[in-house]
């Protein structure tokens, strides 16, 4: 398991960078919008990537509230931090692209207050888990996923009813696509989810070893003499 | 289920006639929302069309700030003498300890709005354009809605540090889509300008959504330990 830790970064190196000579150089420029539409091999696969890491997210926190399994919590945590760094990219690059196109930077529309509600949540739900003391942190972090899940849908509908001004989804919707435009968000968006795999995987790596070390540290703690216990652990329980 | 019935009966008359006897949460959160009424009168100086406008929006941020004061002091007398832990050992159901704090504190914020509807009307001078019924429908939903999720966040938060800037840091951003509701709905109803329907039906969806999570919930937030 460990050996495919390399593969994996070095399929996402090559990828990388194949993808991003696809978004710059192989797909045709935009008739309309002309180059700066090539943020949209950054901002949509971004946007997906989110999406999915969330979904592991929520799916992590149902697990845990029934199994009351570590590494669950392990997932949940770790999803939810790699997905914000790629809700912010969204964030951040869509008003980028908003404003030579739409000429604003922000429009309180339904995909893009969408977005800035799940980012809100997730910030929230990073912030609880900073906060909360000890034990019962994961517990919880995945009521509050589940909380978090099921407003998704009110917030939806309550945007919805707003009218919208984003461009329709661009995939599945009349074909207007280019080809080789395709060819390039897909790759892009393979490109960045082996990327958010990875980050995932040694995010999680690194939190095992941590709770490893709380634990063997809280266990010397115990087994220490009497009279030499007013060492505070070096690590405060965050995460 | 006679059980939960006497138990949430038997918690809720002990909140009340605590609230009644100490005035604690209604006597801050009157004076708070009076404060925020007279901040914003200052700062937007509208007329009577302007207020008509943005009236929905200013209402409901007054009495969700006001409600925070009043949900931050919801779990903290159980703390005190470890009432909380007694509690958790007690065969005694979670969920009717958590309907009693709900609707103790539906009760509170309603009494708030109650006292402060007057004091709205008479500082933006408003009079609604729409069907008026349709306001306490609102009123009464857009609290429920505000009251179960605070409610629950604040037992949350009892877990945490700080516990009194987290319970707004859950709260908020999971009650967009219910302030945009209460919000609109307002809006809708005070200019008359377009049905408030929708509004009406996504805040009871939304209701009816989070007070069976929040039941379903609640359990493992109590035994957290």
């Amino acid at each position: 398991m460990k050996r495919a830790f390399p593969i994996l970064a070095v399929l996402t190196g090559v990828l990388l960078g194949y993808a991003l000579h696809q978004a710059l150089v192989s797909a045709p420029t935009e008739q309309t919008m002309g180059d700066v539409q090539r943020i949209f091999y950054y901002h949509v696969p971004s946007a997906w990537t989110a999406f999915i890491l969330f979904f592991v997210n929520f799916f992590a926190s149902i697990m845990y509230l029934i199994w009351r399994a570590n590494k669950a919590d392990i997932v949940a945590l770790v999803t939810a931090e790699v997905g914000v760094v790629f809700c912010t990219v969204v964030l951040v690059t869509g008003p980028i692209w908003a404003r030579p196109v739409w000429g604003i930077w922000w429009t309180w529309d339904l995909r893009l207050t969408l977005t800035l509600v799940l980012w809100l949540i997730y910030v929230s739900y990073l912030v609880l888990r900073r906060f909360s003391s000890s034990g019962q942190t994961p517990l919880l972090a995945a009521v509050l996923a589940v909380f978090g899940a099921l407003d998704v849908p009110l917030v939806y509908f309550s945007i919805w009813f707003f009218r919208t001004q984003h461009p329709q989804p661009v995939i599945g919707g009349g074909g207007s696509l280019d080809p080789r435009m395709l060819h390039a968000l897909l790759i892009n968006w393979l490109a960045f989810s082996c990327f958010a795999a990875l980050v995932c995987w040694s995010r999680y790596r690194l939190e095992v070893l941590r709770r490893e070390v709380d634990e063997t540290l809280a266990l010397e703690a115990l087994l220490e003499p009497r009279g030499s216990q007013t060492r505070i652990s070096p690590t405060g329980r965050a995460g | 289920m006679s059980t939960v019935a006497s138990l949430t009966r038997a918690t809720l008359a002990k909140d009340l006639r605590l609230e009644w006897r100490s005035k604690d949460a209604i006597n801050s959160m009157l004076f708070f929302s009076l404060l925020v009424v007279v901040i914003f009168s200052f700062s937007f100086d509208p007329t009577a069309e302007e207020s008509r406008q943005i009236a929905g929006g200013l209402v409901w941020v007054a009495f969700l700030f006001a409600a925070v004061v009043a949900l931050n002091q919801t779990w903290a007398r159980e703390m005190r003498n470890q009432v909380l832990d007694a509690y958790r050992v007690s065969p005694a159901p979670p969920n009717a300890l958590f309907l009693a704090k709900v609707i103790g504190n539906f009760i509170f914020v309603t009494v708030l709005q109650a006292l402060m509807t007057p004091l709205f009307i008479v500082f933006y001078n408003l009079r609604a354009l729409g069907p008026a019924y349709q306001l306490p429908i609102v009123a009464a939903l857009g609290t429920w809605a505000l009251v179960v999720n605070g409610t629950f966040f604040a037992a949350m938060s009892l877990r945490t540090r700080s516990r009194e800037i987290m319970l707004p840091l859950l709260l908020f951003p999971i009650s967009i889509p219910a302030l945009l509701a209460m919000v609109e709905a307002t809006g809708a109803i005070l200019t008359g300008e377009f049905s408030a329907r929708f509004w009406i039906v996504l805040l009871a969806a939304y209701d009816v959504v989070f007070t069976i999570a929040s039941l379903f919930l609640f359990g493992f937030v109590l035994q957290a330990e």
